[in-house]
Protein backbone atom coordinates (compact mmCIF):
# COMPACT_ATOMS: atom_id res chain seq x y z
CA UNK A 1 0.00 0.00 0.00
CA UNK A 2 1.35 3.41 -0.88
CA UNK A 3 2.31 5.93 1.77
CA UNK A 4 -0.35 8.29 0.51
CA UNK A 5 -3.11 5.74 0.87
CA UNK A 6 -1.93 5.01 4.43
CA UNK A 7 -1.98 8.73 5.19
CA UNK A 8 -5.52 9.05 3.80
CA UNK A 9 -6.77 6.07 5.77
CA UNK A 10 -5.24 7.50 8.92
CA UNK A 11 -6.93 10.86 8.32
CA UNK A 12 -10.29 9.18 7.78
CA UNK A 13 -9.83 7.03 10.89
CA UNK A 14 -8.70 9.81 13.19
CA UNK A 15 -11.08 12.61 12.17
CA UNK A 16 -14.74 11.83 12.80
CA UNK A 17 -15.81 14.77 10.61
CA UNK A 18 -13.47 15.36 7.69
CA UNK A 19 -13.85 17.20 4.42
CA UNK A 20 -11.48 16.95 1.46
CA UNK A 21 -11.94 20.12 -0.52
CA UNK A 22 -10.38 22.54 -2.97
CA UNK A 23 -9.18 25.52 -0.97
CA UNK A 24 -9.94 26.16 2.69
CA UNK A 25 -13.22 26.72 4.55
CA UNK A 26 -12.37 30.44 4.66
CA UNK A 27 -11.30 30.58 1.02
CA UNK A 28 -12.78 27.78 -1.06
CA UNK A 29 -11.33 27.51 -4.57
CA UNK A 30 -14.27 25.80 -6.20
CA UNK A 31 -18.00 26.44 -6.15
CA UNK A 32 -18.80 22.86 -5.20
CA UNK A 33 -16.36 22.91 -2.29
CA UNK A 34 -17.73 26.30 -1.21
CA UNK A 35 -21.33 25.08 -1.04
CA UNK A 36 -20.39 21.88 0.75
CA UNK A 37 -18.20 23.47 3.42
CA UNK A 38 -20.80 26.17 3.97
CA UNK A 39 -23.42 23.51 4.73
CA UNK A 40 -20.97 21.76 7.02
CA UNK A 41 -20.07 24.95 8.90
CA UNK A 42 -23.76 25.73 9.34
CA UNK A 43 -24.04 22.56 11.44
CA UNK A 44 -21.91 24.31 14.07
CA UNK A 45 -19.49 21.52 14.95
CA UNK A 46 -15.73 21.30 14.75
CA UNK A 47 -14.42 19.47 11.71
CA UNK A 48 -11.13 18.73 9.98
CA UNK A 49 -10.33 19.67 6.41
CA UNK A 50 -7.69 18.78 3.85
CA UNK A 51 -7.02 21.15 0.96
CA UNK A 52 -6.38 18.80 -1.98
CA UNK A 53 -4.92 21.64 -4.05
CA UNK A 54 -2.04 21.75 -1.54
CA UNK A 55 -1.79 17.95 -1.48
CA UNK A 56 -1.55 16.65 -5.04
CA UNK A 57 -0.71 13.14 -3.79
CA UNK A 58 -3.97 12.96 -1.84
CA UNK A 59 -5.86 14.50 -4.76
CA UNK A 60 -4.57 11.70 -6.98
CA UNK A 61 -5.09 8.78 -4.59
CA UNK A 62 -8.27 9.58 -2.65
CA UNK A 63 -10.64 8.93 -5.57
CA UNK A 64 -9.48 5.30 -5.57
CA UNK A 65 -9.81 4.91 -1.80
CA UNK A 66 -13.41 6.07 -1.73
CA UNK A 67 -14.43 4.92 -5.20
CA UNK A 68 -15.41 8.54 -5.72
CA UNK A 69 -13.77 10.53 -8.51
CA UNK A 70 -14.44 14.17 -7.58
CA UNK A 71 -14.04 16.73 -4.80
CA UNK A 72 -15.26 17.76 -2.31
CA UNK A 73 -15.76 14.61 -0.26
CA UNK A 74 -17.28 14.57 3.20
CA UNK A 75 -16.29 11.66 5.45
CA UNK A 76 -18.06 11.08 8.77
CA UNK A 77 -16.92 8.38 11.20
CA UNK A 78 -14.97 6.60 8.51
CA UNK A 79 -17.78 6.56 5.95
CA UNK A 80 -18.05 8.57 2.79
CA UNK A 81 -21.19 10.69 3.03
CA UNK A 82 -20.84 12.17 -0.44
CA UNK A 83 -19.94 15.22 -2.45
CA UNK A 84 -21.62 18.56 -2.98
CA UNK A 85 -24.93 17.32 -4.37
CA UNK A 86 -25.56 14.84 -1.57
CA UNK A 87 -24.33 17.07 1.27
CA UNK A 88 -26.34 20.11 0.16
CA UNK A 89 -29.47 18.04 -0.27
CA UNK A 90 -28.97 16.47 3.18
CA UNK A 91 -28.44 19.92 4.65
CA UNK A 92 -31.66 21.19 3.13
CA UNK A 93 -33.73 18.33 4.49
CA UNK A 94 -32.10 18.47 7.94
CA UNK A 95 -30.31 15.11 7.76
CA UNK A 96 -26.85 16.63 7.66
CA UNK A 97 -27.17 18.50 10.94
CA UNK A 98 -28.39 15.34 12.70
CA UNK A 99 -25.54 13.30 11.26
CA UNK A 100 -22.88 15.87 12.15
CA UNK A 101 -24.23 16.60 15.64
CA UNK A 102 -24.45 12.89 16.45
CA UNK A 103 -20.92 12.26 15.20
CA UNK A 104 -19.58 15.22 17.19
CA UNK A 105 -21.39 14.07 20.34
CA UNK A 106 -19.94 10.57 20.02
CA UNK A 107 -16.46 11.96 19.39
CA UNK A 108 -16.65 14.24 22.44
CA UNK A 109 -17.91 11.40 24.64
CA UNK A 110 -14.97 9.28 23.48
CA UNK A 111 -12.49 12.03 24.31
CA UNK A 112 -13.93 12.56 27.77
CA UNK A 113 -13.61 8.88 28.48
CA UNK A 114 -10.00 8.89 27.42
CA UNK A 115 -9.30 11.98 29.53
CA UNK A 116 -10.73 10.57 32.76
CA UNK B 1 -19.16 11.89 -30.86
CA UNK B 2 -19.22 14.75 -28.35
CA UNK B 3 -18.52 13.91 -24.73
CA UNK B 4 -22.03 15.02 -23.88
CA UNK B 5 -23.47 12.52 -26.37
CA UNK B 6 -21.19 9.80 -25.03
CA UNK B 7 -22.41 10.43 -21.48
CA UNK B 8 -26.03 10.30 -22.65
CA UNK B 9 -25.31 7.10 -24.49
CA UNK B 10 -23.59 5.33 -21.60
CA UNK B 11 -26.21 6.31 -19.05
CA UNK B 12 -28.87 4.47 -21.01
CA UNK B 13 -27.50 1.41 -19.19
CA UNK B 14 -29.34 2.62 -16.06
CA UNK B 15 -32.77 2.43 -17.72
CA UNK B 16 -33.61 6.08 -17.14
CA UNK B 17 -37.22 7.24 -17.02
CA UNK B 18 -35.78 10.71 -17.44
CA UNK B 19 -32.25 11.75 -18.36
CA UNK B 20 -30.80 15.19 -18.86
CA UNK B 21 -27.12 15.90 -19.44
CA UNK B 22 -26.25 19.60 -19.32
CA UNK B 23 -22.89 21.04 -20.28
CA UNK B 24 -22.12 23.61 -17.58
CA UNK B 25 -18.53 24.20 -18.64
CA UNK B 26 -19.29 27.81 -19.55
CA UNK B 27 -19.80 28.49 -15.81
CA UNK B 28 -16.17 27.62 -15.12
CA UNK B 29 -12.61 28.69 -15.68
CA UNK B 30 -12.09 26.81 -18.98
CA UNK B 31 -11.84 27.73 -22.69
CA UNK B 32 -15.03 28.38 -24.68
CA UNK B 33 -16.86 25.28 -25.99
CA UNK B 34 -15.19 23.04 -23.41
CA UNK B 35 -16.74 19.77 -22.31
CA UNK B 36 -15.40 19.56 -18.78
CA UNK B 37 -18.25 20.32 -16.37
CA UNK B 38 -21.55 18.47 -16.64
CA UNK B 39 -24.75 18.13 -14.72
CA UNK B 40 -26.67 14.89 -14.96
CA UNK B 41 -30.24 14.50 -13.79
CA UNK B 42 -31.34 10.89 -13.99
CA UNK B 43 -34.54 9.27 -12.80
CA UNK B 44 -34.56 5.50 -12.60
CA UNK B 45 -36.28 2.69 -10.73
CA UNK B 46 -32.75 1.27 -10.26
CA UNK B 47 -32.15 3.78 -7.45
CA UNK B 48 -34.95 2.40 -5.28
CA UNK B 49 -33.66 1.47 -1.85
CA UNK B 50 -30.15 2.80 -2.56
CA UNK B 51 -28.46 5.44 -0.40
CA UNK B 52 -27.20 8.52 -2.28
CA UNK B 53 -23.55 7.40 -2.22
CA UNK B 54 -24.44 4.09 -3.88
CA UNK B 55 -26.47 5.86 -6.56
CA UNK B 56 -23.60 8.19 -7.40
CA UNK B 57 -21.16 5.28 -7.50
CA UNK B 58 -23.29 3.58 -10.16
CA UNK B 59 -22.94 6.64 -12.36
CA UNK B 60 -19.22 6.92 -11.66
CA UNK B 61 -18.78 3.29 -12.69
CA UNK B 62 -20.66 3.84 -15.96
CA UNK B 63 -18.64 6.97 -16.74
CA UNK B 64 -15.24 5.85 -15.42
CA UNK B 65 -13.47 6.53 -18.74
CA UNK B 66 -14.89 10.02 -19.09
CA UNK B 67 -14.06 10.90 -15.47
CA UNK B 68 -10.52 9.59 -15.84
CA UNK B 69 -10.13 11.76 -18.94
CA UNK B 70 -11.86 14.92 -20.10
CA UNK B 71 -14.61 15.31 -17.50
CA UNK B 72 -13.54 17.44 -14.57
CA UNK B 73 -16.81 17.96 -12.68
CA UNK B 74 -20.01 15.98 -12.65
CA UNK B 75 -22.99 17.23 -10.67
CA UNK B 76 -25.43 14.40 -10.08
CA UNK B 77 -29.09 14.59 -9.22
CA UNK B 78 -30.39 11.04 -9.02
CA UNK B 79 -33.93 10.14 -8.12
CA UNK B 80 -36.38 7.29 -8.15
CA UNK B 81 -39.55 8.00 -10.15
CA UNK B 82 -41.45 8.56 -6.86
CA UNK B 83 -38.87 11.04 -5.54
CA UNK B 84 -38.79 12.86 -8.85
CA UNK B 85 -42.55 13.24 -8.85
CA UNK B 86 -42.54 14.38 -5.21
CA UNK B 87 -40.10 17.19 -6.00
CA UNK B 88 -42.15 18.35 -8.96
CA UNK B 89 -39.61 17.21 -11.59
CA UNK B 90 -37.12 19.86 -10.51
CA UNK B 91 -33.34 19.61 -10.15
CA UNK B 92 -31.18 22.04 -8.15
CA UNK B 93 -28.87 24.59 -9.73
CA UNK B 94 -25.09 24.10 -9.71
CA UNK B 95 -22.75 26.61 -8.09
CA UNK B 96 -20.55 28.95 -10.06
CA UNK B 97 -16.81 28.52 -10.21
CA UNK B 98 -14.43 30.05 -7.65
CA UNK B 99 -11.47 29.95 -9.99
CA UNK B 100 -9.33 27.21 -8.40
CA UNK B 101 -8.08 24.00 -9.94
CA UNK B 102 -8.81 24.87 -13.55
CA UNK B 103 -9.02 21.81 -15.75
CA UNK B 104 -5.57 20.96 -16.99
Amino acid sequence: MSETVEKIEQQIRENPILIYMKGTPQLPQCGFSAQTVQALMACGERFAFVNVLDNPDIRAELPKVGNWPTFPQLWVEGELVGGCDIVVEMYQNGELETLIKDAAARANAGEEQRDS
Amino acid sequence: MSIQARIEDKLQSLDPDYLSVENESHMHNVPADSETHFKVTLVSERFSGLMPVKRHQQIYAALADELAGPVHALALHLYTPEEWQARGANRPDSPHCRGGGAAS
